[in-house]
């Protein structure tokens, strides 16, 4: 089986021009949908940023919140009554608001601030600047060195700003797990300074960040919260409540979805069209085969194992090429959203494979019906 | 006379339906022996090339029987069929069907490799009925770098490659010069046929007829006539 098979493999590749063209708009194909899907995986992660970065394995929320950004205030009573649930270990509250920054220059800029439990500072980012006990000093705020740190005027520790006509004062530079979506920088301070600088309805709490005394209280932890009329997630189900707002809810997913979809066609039409020239081109040499005493199977075997070979070779290729453009991209464009991801490669997988499904199938059928005695006829 | 190699009975084959059906065999009997070379001639469309088909076991015919070696090919199915193919007949197609992207050894090598025989050994095999062929030089060029002669002795090479009971040949003097032609065939008289051996030719080249052990006049899908080669 072997020998027929490195026949089949000489017959495609010895034909370079024509397994040139195959790879080309596999390659390319592949390429297209790995990059549309990453791009869109890139935006999705950086639309729960906040949720990574902060880490809590369960959120409270007001039931009708959809992002991490489109906050709902809730009463403070709200923390209280979360923090009294059996099988909570502890719960504390978080601010996250948008807010204008008026800069040295006089400029204005958005920044996204995030108010941590004065307590506990808990999901605080790792600082690569200052100490973390300098949050708690006058007016002073915590500025994430992320893709949009630049747009502060890249401050040091010291640099002072306005938020609100308040006097502001960077006392360290952190860092975090992923970059927002919205190209605004991120402040970090204290619970209470946050609502003392940004000026807010009646209820002030964003988010109750809730840790569990185990996992198994999750599901009580829940019921007690809609008893209340709000809704608790566990991180996981936040992030995925944040992606289906995106997919589903704005037309950004159904948009990469057709760019998706039109990568695949571009690739099917190359690669199954010319797939297909190659077997209608060795049409009579299939059936020069036949008549010499090829079985119908090991002529499928050997055009499947072609097709395959020339899915996978550019499969191979189409990651490479996108994995490249991707870090040459990031290289340039600190802002370039695109996450290659275990999905987004599987799905490029199947969507190759039906390429080559397609493409083999046309020429299984046509070789099937070629009659050795046609041959004979010439 | 030594024993059949083939034995074909009453075969009839026709093609298309009603108004439209033309009948390419009618009751065609005959006998092949090994240790001959059978010719089959006769003018375009009198059913020479279906009755080489019918007999080599790639044609189903209508009705009557084919009996290689006293078994009925026509019973056999499809694999064992393409099976019977492999291990019984080798063919020399008239347009050779040579693979243009495989090397000749490759080409040659072709039938062993359907055989399940490694690679390297096939190739290595390919080697020796190339020199057979007096082409051994030649073993790593493709077929396109090769004389049309040359194409028709590396088409006779994949044919004996599999060391088939019956080799077929159609119109193997059609594409080359007359002299080329004869020279052809008659070393396959001398070299390739044995007293183990049946070789079935469609011919329409007269300037070879003189090389035929008999030779079967087909006329509108009967048999006209049966002579001994080299008499016609």
């Amino acid at each position: 089986m072997k020998g027929i098979l490195k026949l089949a493999y000489k017959l495609l590749v010895n034909d370079k021009a024509k397994f040139t063209a195959l790879l080309v708009g596999i390659t390319f194909a592949v390429f297209l949908m790995i990059a549309m899907t990453s791009l869109f995986a890139g935006v999705l992660k950086r639309a729960s940023a906040t949720v990574l970065n902060i880490g809590a394995s369960m959120w409270v929320m007001d039931p009708s919140v959809q992002t991490v950004a489109n906050t709902i205030g809730m009463p403070d009573y709200v923390l209280d009554a979360v923090r009294s649930i059996p099988g909570v270990h502890y719960a504390v509250p978080l601010y996250s608001g948008g807010a204008l920054v008026k800069l040295h220059d006089g400029a204005y800029q958005a920044v996204t601030v995030v108010g941590l439990d004065d307590t506990s500072l808990f999901g605080r980012p790792q600082l690569l600047e200052g100490k973390i006990e300098d949050i708690y000093g006058e007016n002073a705020f915590i500025v994430v060195k992320d893709p949009e740190f630049p747009k502060m005027e890249n401050p040091r520790v010291g640099t002072e700003f306005e938020l609100n006509d308040h006097r502001g004062v960077i006392v360290g530079i952190a860092q975090v797990t992923s970059s927002g979506l919205f190209g605004v920088p991120t402040l970090y301070t204290t619970y209470y300074r946050a609502l003392q600088y940004i000026p807010n309805p009646r209820f002030t709490i964003s988010y109750v960040l809730v840790e569990p005394k185990s996992l198994a209280d999750i599901p009580k932890i829940k019921q007690q919260v809609q008893a209340l009329g709000y809704l608790a997630v566990t991180k996981d189900e936040f992030m995925d409540k944040i992606s289906d707002f995106y997919k589903y809810q704005t037309g950004l997913g159904m948009n990469l979805l057709i760019m998706t979809v039109m990568s695949f066609i571009v690739g099917l039409s190359i690669s199954g069209q010319t797939f297909y020239t190659f077997v209608l081109e060795n049409l009579e040499k299939f059936g020069a085969l036949k008549a010499i005493g090829t079985k119908s199977r090991e002529l499928i075997l050997m055009i499947l194992f072609q097709a395959s070979f020339t899915a996978l070779t550019g499969y191979g290729l189409g990651i490479g090429l996108c994995a490249l453009t991707t870090t040459l991209a990031k290289l340039r464009l600190p802002d370039y959203a695109a996450m290659i991801t275990f999905w987004n490669l599987a799905l490029a997988f199947v969507m190759v494979v039906v390429i080559a499904a397609v493409s083999s199938y046309f020429g299984v059928r046509k070789v099937l019906r070629i009659e050795p005695f046609d041959i004979f006829r010439g | 006379m030594p024993n059949p190699a083939i034995t074909a009975s009453a075969l009839v084959k026709w093609f298309g339906e009603g108004e439209a059906r033309t009948t390419a065999l009618r009751e065609v009997s005959l006998e092949a022996y090994f240790g001959e070379m059978l010719y089959i001639v006769g003018p375009s469309g009198s059913g020479k090339t279906t009755l080489l088909s019918v007999l080599s076991g790639i044609l189903r015919p209508n009705s009557g029987t084919v009996s290689v070696e006293g078994a009925d090919i026509w019973s056999l199915s499809s694999d064992k069929l393409a099976d019977f193919r492999l291990h019984k007949i080798g063919f020399v197609f008239q347009d050779y069907h040579l693979f243009p992207r495989l090397t000749t050894a490759e080409n040659v090598a072709i039938p062993l490799i359907l055989k399940r025989q490694n690679w390297n050994g096939a190739i290595a095999e390919a080697h020796k009925y190339l020199e057979i062929v007096g082409l051994k030089t030649r073993a790593d060029l493709p077929p396109v770098k090769l004389s049309g002669g040359e194409q028709q002795r590396v088409a006779i090479a994949r044919a004996i490659a599999g060391q088939p009971d019956i080799l077929i040949m159609d119109e193997p003097t059609a594409s080359l010069d007359g002299d080329t032609g004869h020279a052809i065939v008659s070393f396959v008289k001398q070299n390739v046929l044995n007293e183990k051996r049946c070789i079935l030719i469609v011919t329409h080249d007269s300037r070879i007829y003189e090389l035929a052990t008999r030779i079967l006049k087909m006329e509108d899908g009967r048999l006209t006539g049966i002579e001994s080669g080299g008499q016609t």
